[in-house]
């Protein structure tokens, strides 16, 4: 194990010292301490190199300090456990955790890929796009293989992530994004005048920019304020703190992502990350500003690093980045950072101030310099100075260091502010891009909006605080607002320097100043071409730090303002959230509610096998030994149709409509007449779609007057009680109908068979089941086995059948008592594979038959419209093309070669070849019949009514199966109907 | 994600509601007599506004309630909210 050699002696308001910790990268193993991020860790053990860039595969070394990391990208854990492309400074270090540089092989320290980068010059803007033109066969073949391999980020897991993810919705009057010193004053204010508030930030401590560098407030420690600030959230019941959370993304009326990635360690049980939705009345965007690079020739060498983060890894882990540093940059931050440095045992080599003028007398200041150069390859040795307004042929003066701290000013964070919608301006003077007007209900304080001082943030933060806490209806006294003796702005001029060389603007997708300059050349102009042909911008980091610069640089190059090239769009997430968090709760077990019907528990524990039926779930078939599945279903039909069967039809939806106008309201949703009913009988309904599509169908029953109760296919409950609320609230809202879905109210079984009428007789013995007494369709209140009930005698099956309904409550006690009652007919449960041979035996339609294209005449039902009443679909069925000639109709095949199987997806054609060539039609539902001892189907065919008795052939293009069957009516089984009276 | 302010159970999320088109649409009186034109206009042309919509959402999840909806289709702003049947 290594040691700490680059651990301060002291300092870190972070780690504790007292708990060290182990951790692998690369296969090395190393030591940090409890507190620290990878990054931290990394850098304290002296590891400089940590990742390979995307293009070239450049060493690269820590830069930044939080979400906006563009280099330090790593995998963590292997196999099931790898996590590819997290950010070092973003991962927690816990003891044993194994991390793994990436995009080299076989180690960031060594990569064969590194040669490319000699060859850089060979890869300018846009060199996919010209390179891998012709021929396009080589794409697949040899470049994207090629490309794959050199560029790219974390290989994908190698198993299904087992780990756990969750999500939480919540309402907020105040969320503010960003715990800084405006996101925690804006919190304690809204907080403090009674509104329910959720702060969340992204670092595990609350503090934002005190985390990096210390402030005074209230004369005392910054960081010191904020915890007493927050400790006295914490006792506040309506405030929900939210650490290690980052606000991803900003939705339509003022719905806000927050990923929170808990820190495991606390509990085992923790998800990996927690996805939250927050719906607030108003928002604080407190989300600060991002550090912007500055452009000089090897400015992406390991050691060359955001100043404000090298002095966080001093400030907050006791880490130093080097020994001896150059502190360069275009802003008085440059000074604190140095002294910051220096405090922390760092030699300070030099500090270039790109700006003229006097200096700190406690530095060694080069006024009016700048970097031109960072001399070494695998890490910075040193750099080269040169006056910022010197020519080019002035000497340079090299200065030996081994870290470079770089501040080239600050861009505010306006991600959320622009997913919102809200607009931008440039600030010409500060050379800043501000939140202007906002898009959704929120204001931007601090950073986030241009204030870079201390006492500023601590104002407009509070002050942003009290608005959104009135705004949401929140005015108790909240006491005066946090002050701070800190009020340097610290603004920094717009300059980025121009010189020769590898200036890298985007770190990750290895985008160079003259990548820009070469797209304006060659004449892209939009800011968004200019993104899609360069990637500048488009890594995981989105451009927090390079989007500033590269605006700027195209505006220069193709000599226009800023604020007209305008910016890319904003798009969440702001930082990545892993899909599987997104994911969470809408996959696997749970994803849906499981219906079950009132007899489910019998058929599972008489081990039915069960298929899903939207989110029911239903009897395929019940197993017997030693019978294969086949056998067993077939089973099931003969011994119905044989005896007696039963099965479960408590999934069908069942709709109750009241009212006087029940009747003309039927009569227009129905295709044919309902209103001619009389009470205690029932008909077979068909309900169209305005379009005169059919759209579902049932039976409608009769109980009373003004009371009728109607079933609708287990598929359509809700959307047939949508149609039906459509049309009585906005099409006829004169009519009195109250409709209310019943589905959940009754339990109902289907006794079918030659055997049911004695079963039932004795089932339910005061009730006279004779034809007189009791004939087909209709419904009489009766009790059966000792439960009231409403039994209708109607048939799906084609036999003698009655259903019998009873409120969901008494379903299993139905059903088990029908089934011991039925024990001396063998009564036979059957499921929905039994029932589907059945009725395609029996030419009924389901929705693959009427499958939102056919018209009641395609399905053969066209008898069933009545002429002389107006109605739902109605007038469409007069439209020329639903007359035309050559529509597909539905018909029966019967496969002649009793040995045949028919397979899934067949198309029906007029010959058996298969070459290409349109069908005469489609294959809606099939089976074995073993009824009739063969293989049939149910089709829609072109003109198929008038091909019946000829041979066509159902084909299976996919599998090369085909065989010849005749046509003929759709009704197989019983087509006069004898069957059904028994 | 749109918050919809439901007239009988409050502000909902969107995913509680389905969408059913342009309120302003009106069946014919008499489809009989109307022309195949007209009819299929009816079922089928919808203007797509940009600015101030008229719209028809049903609260699946929640009262069963058709409610007439003003929205922005720029910026989904919504404007005057009622039940569809008043």
């Amino acid at each position: 194990m290594r040691r700490q050699p680059f651990r301060a002696a002291e300092g870190g308001h972070l780690v504790d010292r007292s708990e060290p910790l182990r951790f692998d990268f690369d296969g090395h193993r190393y030591e940090g301490y409890q507190g620290d991020s990878l990054a931290s860790g990394l850098l304290a053990a002296g590891v400089r190199i940590v990742a390979r860039s995307f293009k070239y595969h450049r060493p690269r070394g820590v830069w930044g300090f939080g979400s906006e990391e563009p280099n330090a990208m790593v995998t963590t854990g292997i196999r099931e456990d790898a996590r590819a492309n997290l950010k070092a400074t973003e991962i927690l270090l816990s003891d044993g955790l194994e991390a793994f540089g990436q995009n080299a092989w076989p180690s960031v320290a060594w990569d064969m890929g590194g040669a490319v980068g000699l060859a850089g010059r060979l890869m300018p803007a846009g060199f996919y796009y010209k390179t891998f033109m012709a021929p396009t066969r080589g794409w697949s073949a040899l470049y994207e293989p090629l490309i794959r391999r050199m560029a790219g980020f974390g290989p994908a897991p190698a198993a299904p992530d087992d780990a756990f993810y969750a999500k939480r919705r919540i309402h907020a009057d105040v969320l503010v994004a960003g715990g800084g010193p405006a996101g925690v004053a804006a919190a304690l204010a809204a907080a403090r005048a009674g509104a329910r508030v959720v702060l969340a930030d992204e670092n595990v401590r609350f503090g934002g920019a005190l985390l990096r560098m210390p402030g005074e407030i209230e004369e005392g420690d910054g960081l010191a304020w904020i915890d007493t600030a927050i400790a006295e959230l914490e006792t506040m019941s309506h405030v929900c703190l939210l650490r290690r959370a980052t606000v991803t993304g900003y939705y339509d009326h003022n719905l806000l992502t927050v990923a929170e990635r808990p820190d495991d360690d606390v509990e085992p049980s923790t998800p990996a990350v927690r996805l939250w939705f927050v719906r607030a009345r108003d928002v604080v965007l407190a989300a600060g500003a991002h550090e912007r690079p500055l452009l000089f020739d090897g400015n992406d060498r390991p050691g060359v690093m955001s100043a404000s983060a090298a002095a966080g890894y001093a400030h907050a882990y006791g880490v130093l980045a080097g020994r001896q540093v150059v502190v360069a940059g275009n802003n008085d931050s440059i000074y604190a950072v140095a002294r910051l440095l220096r405090g922390a045992g760092v030699a300070i080599a030099a500090v270039a101030d790109s700006r003229s003028g006097g200096g700190v007398p406690d530095l060694p200041c080069r006024m009016g310099w700048v970097v031109e150069r960072a001399v070494g390859s695998r890490r910075v040795r040193g750099v080269l100075l040169r006056r910022a307004d010197g020519k080019p042929e002035d000497k340079g003066e090299r200065i030996a260091c081994d870290f470079v701290a770089m501040a080239g000013g600050w861009s505010p964070t306006l991600h959320l502010h622009a997913q919102a919608r809200g607009s931008l301006d440039y600030d010409e003077e500060r050379g800043l891009i501000l939140p202007g007007r906002a898009g959704g209900v929120n204001r931007s304080a601090g950073a986030a909006a241009g204030r870079f001082d201390l006492d500023g943030c601590l104002a407009e933060g509070w002050a942003a605080g009290l608005a959104a806490a009135t705004s949401s209806g929140h005015e108790r006294p909240v006491g005066p607002p946090p002050r701070s003796p800190n009020r340097s702005a610290g603004d920094a001029p717009v300059s980025w320097q121009v010189g020769p060389g590898k200036r890298f603007v985007d770190l990750q997708y290895d985008v160079t100043a003259a990548d820009i300059e070469l797209a304006a050349r060659e004449g892209y102009q939009s800011v968004e071409h200019v993104k899609r042909y360069t990637a500048l911008g488009m890594g995981t980091d989105q451009g927090k730090t390079s989007s500033m610069a590269g605006l700027v640089l195209l505006s220069e190059a193709l000599g226009r303002p800023v604020a007209r090239t305008g910016t890319t769009t904003f798009r969440p997430p702001y930082t990545p959230v892993p899909i599987a968090a997104m994911a969470a709760g809408l996959v696997g077990e749970g994803r849906d509610a499981l219906r079950r019907t009132a007899a489910d528990d019998w058929h599972e524990a008489q081990g039915a096998v069960f298929t899903a039926a939207g989110l029911w779930r239903r009897p395929r078939y019940y197993p017997r030994d030693g019978m294969e599945e086949v056998e067993t279903i077939e089973a099931e039909v003969r011994e119905t149709r044989g005896g007696v069967g039963i099965v479960d039809v408590g999934t069908l939806g069942k709709v109750d409509i009241q009212g006087r106008d029940a009747r003309v309201f039927l009569d227009l949703i129905y295709a044919n007449r309902i209103s001619t009913l009389g009470i205690g009988r029932g008909r077979y309904g068909l309900m169209l779609r305005e379009d005169g599509r059919v759209f579902d169908d049932g039976v409608i029953m009769r109980l009373g007057e003004h009371h009728f109760y109607l079933t609708t296919t287990t598929a359509h409950q809700h959307a047939v009680m949508q149609h039906i609320e459509f049309l009585l609230q906005t099409v006829w809202p004169e009519l009195e109908v109250y409709a209310s879905d019943v589905t959940e109210h009754w339990f109902a079984a289907a006794l079918a068979g030659p055997g049911s009428r004695a079963l039932l007789g004795r089932a339910a013995p005061e009730l006279d089941l004779s034809d007189a007494a009791f004939p087909m369709m209709a419904v009489r209140a009766a009790t059966v086995a000792g439960l009231s009930a409403l039994v209708f005698r109607m048939s799906y099956s084609g036999e003698l059948s009655y259903e019998i309904a009873v409120p969901a409550d008494h379903g299993l006690a139905l059903w088990t008592r029908l089934l011991s009652e039925g024990r001396e007919d063998d009564l036979t449960p059957y499921g929905t594979e039994a029932m589907g041979v059945m009725r395609i035996e029996k030419g009924h339609v389901t929705h693959a038959e009427a499958d939102g294209r056919t018209t009641p005449d395609d399905l053969g039902l066209g008898r069933m419209v009545s002429a002389d009443k107006r109605g739902v679909g109605k007038r469409s069925l007069d439209l020329p093309a639903l007359r035309q000639k050559g529509r597909r109709q539905l018909v029966g095949l019967s496969v002649i070669d009793t040995q045949a199987r028919i397979p899934p997806g067949c198309q029906v054609a007029e010959s058996s070849d298969m070459k290409p060539a349109p069908p005469l039609g489609h294959i809606t539902s099939f089976c074995y019949s073993p009824t009739f001892g063969r293989a049939i189907a149910l089709a829609l065919v072109e003109n198929g009514r008038a091909r019946t008795g000829q041979t066509v052939h159902i084909t299976s293009p996919m599998t090369g199966l085909s065989m010849a069957a005749e046509v003929v009516p759709p009704v197989f089984y019983d087509a006069q109907g004898t069957r059904l009276h028994g | 994600m749109l918050l919809i302010p439901c007239p009988f159970c409050g502000a909902r999320d969107e995913t509680e509601f389905v969408y059913g088109g342009d309120a302003g649409v009106e069946r014919p009186r008499n489809p009989e007599t109307t022309t195949d034109e007209a009819w299929t206009d009816y079922l089928c042309f919808r203007d797509n506004p940009q600015g101030m919509h008229r719209e028809l959402w049903f609260h699946r999840d929640g009262c069963q309630r058709w409610i007439t909806i003003e929205r922005d289709t720029r910026t989904h702003e919504l404007g005057a909210v009622r039940l569809s049947r008043s």
